[in-house]
């Protein structure tokens, strides 16, 4: 039962999840690209909406995890429907961390698309989209190649 | 206004999965676990799987529009390598670090989301300034 209430969940999950980047102007790579490049802010093109869409995000997350996830992880209870929490350990702010975000911004920069509206415009059918997922997938597999996936991304918090 | 309630629905979105699965939502992490799938990983694909399936109905029902893409081929292949390459060596990407990460004040995230952001304004502005 508590399998079948994961399954459904992150289901939804990945359904709200895209549509909230259809909805927000995320998944659209002009729309980002105009808010990116601030030499707008000096002819008037900026579009600063999507700076609504990360305060939007935070505005239901962090309280969210604060008042309902956090106090959970204190009393060592576990998530609704599975064994235990997984959040990162590591705290460390380390040059892996800074350099892979350095390149990810680059990316980022140059299509407008990160990894999440570029799934949820997989199913538009639309052949770049495609290729920009492939190349994705290949510099995943590029990283997990260069440094293998046991030391990234979640490590189980013991519950 | 779109943007911020298409925001709070990611915010809502992601913390449900953490609520009830426990997990992150961090698109790059969920895919790249996806890739090399262990056991209990079901909900990984359920996810993409409502992800993909969501943009591919709105978009086929009309409800919402395709969106324009101008970038050229080289320039995709280009970009979603180094989108892959660098979300995967810095361990998230936008939903990971800029949205689950600050929500839980991790300071890693804020560095990781100051980096990117910051790289992100400067690439736009060379290639599209």
């Amino acid at each position: 039962m508590k399998s079948l209430l994961a399954f459904v969940v992150a289901l939804l999950s990945g359904i709200l999840f895209g549509a909230g980047f259809f909805l927000s102007g995320m998944a659209d790579p002009a729309k980002v690209i105009g808010f990116l490049d601030l030499t707008g802010l000096f002819d008037g093109r900026w579009d600063p909406s999507l700076m609504l869409v990360m305060a939007g995000a935070l505005a239901v997350y962090l309280p969210g995890f604060h008042f309902l996830v956090k106090p959970r992880l204190a009393a060592q209870a576990a998530p609704l429907a599975a064994q235990s929490y997984h959040l990162p350990r590591r705290t460390r702010i380390d040059r892996r961390l800074l350099s892979g975000s350095a390149l990810f911004g680059l990316g980022w920069g140059i299509a407008g698309i990160c990894p999440g509206p570029a799934l949820a415009n997989l199913g538009s059918g639309s052949l770049s989209v495609l290729l920009f997922v492939a190349a994705m997938l290949v510099g995943i597999k590029t990283g997990c190649a260069l440094k293998p996936r046991e030391a990234t991304p979640e490590s189980v918090q013991a519950n | 206004m779109n943007a911020l309630f298409g925001g709070m629905l990611i915010g809502f979105a992601a913390l449900i999965l953490m609520l009830v699965n426990g997990r992150i939502a961090g698109i790059s992490g969920i895919l790249t676990g996806a890739l090399k799938p262990r056991p209990g990983d079901g909900w990984r694909f359920a996810f993409l799987l409502g992800l993909i399936g969501s943009g591919f109905t709105l978009t086929t029902l009309g409800w919402v529009t395709r969106p324009e893409l101008t970038t050229s081929t080289p320039l995709m292949l280009i970009a979603g390598f180094l989108v892959g390459l660098g979300a995967y060596l810095g361990n998230g990407c936008t939903s990971g670090h800029g949205i689950c990460g600050l929500g839980r004040l991790s300071t890693r995230s804020l560095a990781a989301t100051a980096v990117f952001m910051a790289t992100a304004v400067l690439t736009a502005i060379l290639f599209h300034g």
